[in-house]
């Protein structure tokens, strides 16, 4: 596995651009200098809210908003429904997204707490398949660093995220099995297990 | 020395002989779980013995005040272990490695007071911990089925296989007397102990708080693990263009 440095990528994007645009064909637009600043802006953004020593309950909206204005919802709600998607119906699926985005906002923003003091430092971006990942090193007191990482497309015409790693663990796959597991509670109810998340996180 | 190494050797031997099962990315999802409803009594069962002891043990030794403390337990059992991680680096080849762990085993145990404090990490001699469970990997061993041990948690075959083996790859064990090498291995267990309660919040998340605490853990566990192995073999990236996101 080769790790490319920030300039390194730049020097070999600028020479072989075209190789860029046949490994992306649809994505053009796709920049690596954006895909960096998208998470300079995510991390600048997460690092204000726990700073502002507001109260859970409005620190869990400010993610939520975070989380709207930073990550591509509606590929992430899509991945974690996984198949059973295809049998909701549209009303569901805004539900569900709905419901979702929300339950991430008081999941992670429960767990971005334990940042405080600490700091993440973006340290490279290099392209995989038809998207940039983004790595950072999370600084916490009194831990060894470890990696987060972000995975940044174009999809949707703006540079959003839409998946994120913790040490290797992977955000999507970890919601699909969450929701899958609330929906095997459920017997398969959509409606019942889109209740259930309102209240999980 | 030969009888020393037979015996992890047999025992690799026979761990391994059912461990002719897909790795990951061979089946749904990079899960290999056959005997999952074993797997799952044992996980009830190990649930039940965090909720009344690891956890108030762990939250009483390792949270708030206890932080400091158990730093220093944690150093002084991780050295310990030290050469048993450069053995196995050495049995992957990793030279890098096992120079890396020998020049950190030399700091922490001389300017680091034996052990207590970790001086090298400060001059960038980061831990880098490996195990016989990777010297498998390395050595091309597939993964074999998810387990889940009794106390000790999310394993696989390979790693299950790896640690027996470990029991006798550190160089230690075989020096220092006998009620002397049993000191490491119970510091070990109370360096676990303060890492339950360090991690309360996000273990707790994961076995109380979620819907399917087995299926969270087993994901978790897995996909942590290929991770410090560096195996890339499960693919779980659906492009975009290949979902449908209409409606979200």
């Amino acid at each position: 596995m080769t790790f490319m440095t920030r300039r390194d990528f730049l020097a070999a994007s600028t020479s072989s651009a075209a190789v860029l645009v046949t490994a992306a064909p649809s994505w053009a637009a796709l920049d690596p200098n954006k895909a960096r600043s998208l998470i300079d802006d995510l991390v600048a953004a997460i690092n204000k809210v726990i700073a502002s020593g507001k109260s859970e309950a409005a620190m869990y909206r400010d993610f939520e908003a975070i989380f709207r204005k930073y990550a591509d919802t509606s590929y992430i709600a899509a991945y974690a429904m996984g198949v059973d998607g295809r049998r909701a119906t549209s009303a569901q699926k805004s539900a569900f997204s709905d419901a979702f985005i929300s339950y991430i906002g008081r999941k992670y923003g429960s767990r971005f707490r334990e940042f405080i003091g600490g700091r993440l430092e973006v340290n490279e971006v290099r392209p995989l398949k038809d998207f940039f990942e983004v790595s950072t090193t999370a600084y916490l007191r009194g831990e060894k660093p470890f990696e987060v990482s972000f995975h940044v497309s174009d999809r949707t015409g703006k540079h959003l995220f839409f998946n994120m790693f913790i040490e290797g663990v992977n955000l999507l796959l970890t919601e699909r099995t969450e929701v899958g597991a609330m929906l095997d509670k459920r017997g398969g109810n959509i409606d019942a297990m889109i209740e259930d998340l309102k209240k999980a996180g | 020395m030969s009888r020393i190494f037979s015996i992890p050797v047999f025992m690799t031997l026979i761990g391994l002989a059912a461990c002719s099962t897909p790795g990951p990315g061979e089946a749904p999802d990079g899960i290999f779980d056959p005997q999952e409803q074993t797997n799952r009594r044992i996980h009830e069962m190990n649930k039940t013995i965090d909720e009344k002891v690891l956890r108030p043990v762990g939250t009483a030794i390792g949270g708030g005040e206890g932080g400091g403390a158990m730093t220093v337990v944690s150093n002084f059992a991780s050295n310990l272990d030290t050469p048993g991680t450069i053995v196995n680096q050495l049995l992957q080849l990793d030279f890098e490695g096992a120079v890396h762990n020998t020049w950190r085993f030399v700091v922490n145990t001389t300017i680091g007071l034996g052990g207590l404090a970790d001086p090298a990490t400060m001059i960038g001699l980061t831990e880098d911990e490996s195990d016989f469970g990777e010297t498998l990997y390395v050595w091309g061993f597939p993964e074999g089925e998810y387990m889940e041990l009794p106390v000790l948690g999310p394993s696989t075959e390979r790693d299950a296989t790896g640690m027996v083996v470990d029991l006798f790859t550190n160089p230690l064990s075989y020096v220092l007397p006998s009620p002397e090498k049993y000191v490491g291995t119970g510091l070990k267990a109370v360096a676990k102990l303060g890492k339950r309660g360090r991690y309360a919040e996000l273990v707790d998340g994961v076995l109380y708080d979620s819907a399917d605490s087995y299926a969270q853990s087993r994901m978790t566990y897995l996909q942590n693990r290929r991770y410090e192995l560096g195996d890339q073999a499960m693919d779980t990236y659906i492009s975009p263009d290949d979902i449908d996101t209409e409606g979200f």
